[in-house]
């Protein structure tokens, strides 16, 4: 038998140079999309957004392979017990630097709420600014009218904020007894919590995609409603994105498990999906907090 | 041999084996080679663009570079020198050196690895081809303060803005490999405070590159969404704030600083010792120093806006945890000049450059002392002092500690010698011409004139004149380490294995060249002497 290597160095990928190719005509289409469908540049032509989802679609593509070569490599068993620290290690800091993006749009929200917005209506010693510039401009979060004059309602946190909310919980609870069921070996446990904890996080994305409209609808709270609308969408956009890349991953995992990937022992890939719901759960708890609640 | 997944590489014609070996190549050398070339090429352009600027401050009046492409060069030079040059040369060394240092026989992702490298040339392709788009490249300083950026900034702002994200992909990709690669590759024996300095030094760059490159991408994605979708955060109108986005960008910028400098830190360590055939003084109070920086760096950011109106208890505490940073620095100066210290020193290149990184850092660090001063940074603020200050810390602080580095390994990577002489020529211009380009903007900013405007008025001409010619030496001399580079690459007297008769560590104890694939089975640590190749 051929001593296990100590630590397996793949001898060359065409994956990651498929990957920052695309990530770069993604980030070209991108621009391109933006210039010609909105007003400040208003460029002429429309080639932008196509180029921008042929970029995304050789992203998905990129993952697919990339992913494929290791889970291959997992099943052949190459990956000593080093390589599967590599892999939860990698995974943890990457949730470090998501969990840190994050915190750059929280700052924004407490920089509002506790700075600007104040200081807008005189707190500290901005009594001229206010004075001069805004005197009618009042001091309330939400922001109902922003300096400028523009108006929105806000959202109320006990609707379907609250019902997400408890969806979401419910489905870091429902992929926790996935877990154990696979630590278990349960083979028949295992899809079900993931079918059930997939199906709750798709209930999360079509309840939120009903919320924006009735944000837009009818409150007339939109990305333009001054910083409580930035703010609002910003996280919450960007919160729901996550979401649905975690329902992805977490569907991909539903397949695998049927397709008798994971054993009670080796199941990185799953764990790192769960980790990453667990992050997105947690976001959403400091979403509803401190964006619908308080 | 560990167990390789496709051997049999079929023949193919030169141009596409050439290709795919550095396009689709996982090896932490070769990965390390192309990350050492960009930022070179990289150091070129960005140094065209210095070149351009001082020419045009040669004299006052506006010779030949409109207001606009001034604009345009301050701008690209600052961002290419930053992200473009220290950063992939810092990540460069890592990837060369970290492996071979901790006995590891590659980074821990390496086709990640490969991902990391491949996303910059794309990147830096985008962010110069903005000089040639409509209404011109970014022209609001590598700090992109809005409204400059989010109001008044031209249509490429938006590449720009998604150029940066992709190099903060590139940048936490890659310190993510660094951090794992450290924790979990490292041979046995070799516990956390036995790891050379090189590598605790980049430990902490990495985790500092984790926790603040993602808050960078939010500070481009909100002047995104305030350019195009109509949110306000940088607008007052709309309840938002200009300096939030100054609050944002510190809290990234200030750390950054340090992503720019720790890895020079991590150099001066391992080399001072080896040519002053001493043990490095304070080993352990070297590695706290470092990490001490690292945390009180993510609460200083505010001295980069102490006339921006910041409440007075803000202003204080962020002056005096600014001029504490000066603590920790002044113990590792400290440590250098300690590791000297009645060691037999000879003066190779690589020990010059050190000693010029530490004795023109250490000016640099003085005038970021004074810069912390509340009541001074008021006059100082958005003069050529700053100027002064931070080329200082960055030119003979990251860059020369980056050009020791290549001096001091170059003979491993490629089995000789660089040419001696030559080398002392490139030092000697280099510490002649930064000297002569940087001081005299300590005057030209106590005196009063401000950066980033295109002319001046006369009482500064003299100064400035000097500056420019300081500043032409030291682009012409770079153009020697190019050529001391590639006839060290082409050959040269033959290195031993060991190069350096007071060097230690593991990577000594390999062939120079050292082969692609080393350490595939776990050396000796710590190295018994006799592991060391004999001349
Ligand atoms: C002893 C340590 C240091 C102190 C106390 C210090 C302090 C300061 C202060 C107060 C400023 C703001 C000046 C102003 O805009 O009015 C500043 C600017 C700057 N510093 Fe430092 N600094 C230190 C070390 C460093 C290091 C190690 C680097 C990089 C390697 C660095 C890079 C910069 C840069 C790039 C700027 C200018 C940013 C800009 O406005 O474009 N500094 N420093
Ligand atoms: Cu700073």
């Amino acid at each position: 038998m051929i001593e296990a290597p100590r630590y397996y160095v793949p001898h060359s990928s065409p994956w990651p140079i498929i990957g920052s190719t695309a990530l770069a005509i993604t980030a070209f289409g991108a621009v391109s999309f933006i210039h010609q469908s909105t007003e400040k540049v208003a460029a002429e032509g429309s080639f932008g957004e196509p180029i921008f989802f042929i970029g995304l679609a050789m992203i998905a593509f990129m993952m697919f392979g990339w992913f494929g070569i290791v889970i291959r490599e997992s099943v052949k068993g190459m990956n000593s017990v080093m390589m599967d620290r590599s892999y939860r290690m990698g995974m943890a800091w990457f949730i470090v630097s998501e969990i840190m993006f994050f915190a750059a749009f929280f700052g924004a929200l407490f920089y509002a709420r506790i700075m600007s917005v104040p200081w807008l209506a005189g707190a500290g010693n901005n009594l001229e600014t206010h004075v001069l510039l805004w005197p009618e401009f009042a001091d309330t979060w939400p922001l109902f009218m922003t300096p400028g004059g523009g108006i929105t309602e806000a959202m109320e946190a006990w609707g379907l904020p609250f019902i997400n909310t408890v969806i979401l919980v419910t489905s870091s609870v429902t992929v926790t007894f996935a877990h154990w069921a696979l630590k278990k070996n349960h083979r028949v446990l295992l899809p079900i919590w993931l079918a059930i904890t997939v199906a709750l996080g798709t209930t999360f994305l079509t309840l939120q995609v009903i919320e924006y409209q009735e944000a837009y609808g009818e409150l007339g709270l939109t990305m333009g409603s001054g910083i409580y609308g930035s703010t609002f969408f910003m996280l919450t956009g960007f919160h729901g994105f996550h979401v649905a890349m975690g329902t992805i991953i977490l569907f991909v995992m539903l397949l695998r498990s049927l397709r008798g990937h994971f054993s009670a022992e080796n199941h990185f890939a799953f764990e790192a999906a769960s980790w990453y719901w667990h992050f997105v759960d947690v976001v959403w708890l400091f979403l509803f907090t401190f964006v619908y609640w308080f | 041999m560990a167990v390789t997944a496709d051997h049999n590489i079929p023949n193919r014609s030169p141009l596409m084996a050439f290709l795919s070996r550095w396009l689709l190549t996982t090896n932490h050398k070769e990965i390390g080679t192309l990350y050492m070339w960009l930022s070179f090429v990289l150091f070129f352009i960005g140094g065209a663009m210095a070149m351009v600027i001082r020419m045009e401050l040669f004299q006052p009046g506006i010779q030949f570079a409109e207001p606009l492409l001034y604009n345009q060069m301050v701008t690209l030079h600052g961002l290419i020198m930053v992200f473009g040059v220290v950063m992939p040369g810092f990540v460069g060394l890592a990837n060369w050196q970290l492996p071979m240092m901790i006995g590891a026989p590659d980074m821990a992702l390496p086709r990640l690895n490969n991902f990391s490298f491949w996303i910059l040339p794309f990147a830096f392709t985008l962010l110069i081809s903005t000089l040639f788009m409509e209404g011109g490249a970014p022209n609001f300083g590598w700090t992109f303060y809005a409204p400059l950026s989010t109001t008044y900034g031209p249509p490429s702002t938006d590449v720009f803005i998604f150029g940066v994200h992709l190099m903060g992909i590139s940048s936490v990709l890659g310190a993510i490999n660094i951090i794992v690669t450290i924790f979990n590759l490292r041979v046995k024996g070799m516990t956390l405070m036995k790891m050379p300095l090189f590598v605790w030094t980049w430990l902490i760059t990495a985790f500092l590159l984790v926790m603040v490159m993602p808050v960078l991408a939010g500070a481009v994605t909100m002047v995104l969404t305030d350019r195009h979708f109509g949110t306000s955060f940088f607008a007052a109108a709309g309840g938002g704030d200009p300096l939030l986005f100054q609050h944002v960008f510190w809290f990234f910028g200030h750390p950054e600083v340090y992503i720019l400098i720790l890895p020079g830190f991590g150099i001066a360590s391992q080399i001072i010792p080896t040519f002053a055939r001493k043990k490095l003084f304070g080993y352990h109070s070297m590695v706290y120093a470092t990490a001490s920086i690292a945390i009180l760096s993510f609460v200083v950011w505010g001295h980069h806006m102490f006339t921006t109106g910041m409440p007075l208890t803000a202003e204080l505490f962020v002056m005096y945890a600014t001029m504490l940073i000066a603590v920790p620095t002044g113990v590792k100066v400290f440590n250098w000049v300690a590791t000297m210290w009645r060691g037999s020193i000879t003066f190779e290149t690589p020990m010059l450059f050190a000693l010029g990184f530490v004795i023109l850092f250490t000016i640099g660090g003085f005038s970021g002392l004074m810069l912390a001063l509340v009541p001074a940074d008021f006059q100082y603020h958005d003069t050529f002092f700053v100027v002064a200050h931070f080329h200082y810390v960055l030119y003979p602080g990251a860059i020369f500690g980056i050009m020791s580095a290549v001096y001091y390994w170059l003979p491993k990577w490629t089995g000789n010698m660089y040419d001696e002489r030559l080398g002392k020529i490139h030092f000697w211009t280099a510490i002649i011409g930064v000297n002569m380009t940087f001081f005299p903007m300590h005057f030209l900013g106590l005196a009063g004139m401000p950066r980033r405007i295109v002319d001046y008025s006369l009482q500064f001409a003299d100064f400035n004149m000097v500056a420019s010619f300081g500043a032409g030496m030291l682009g012409l001399t770079q153009v020697l380490f190019l050529y001391i580079v590639i006839k060290t690459i082409r050959g040269g007297k033959k290195a031993t294995g060991r190069v350096w008769e007071g060097a230690e560590g593991l990577e000594w104890t390999l062939a120079s060249p050292a082969p692609l694939h080393t350490f595939e089975t776990p050396p000796k640590f710590p190295t018994p002497e006799e592991d060391y190749p004999r001349d």
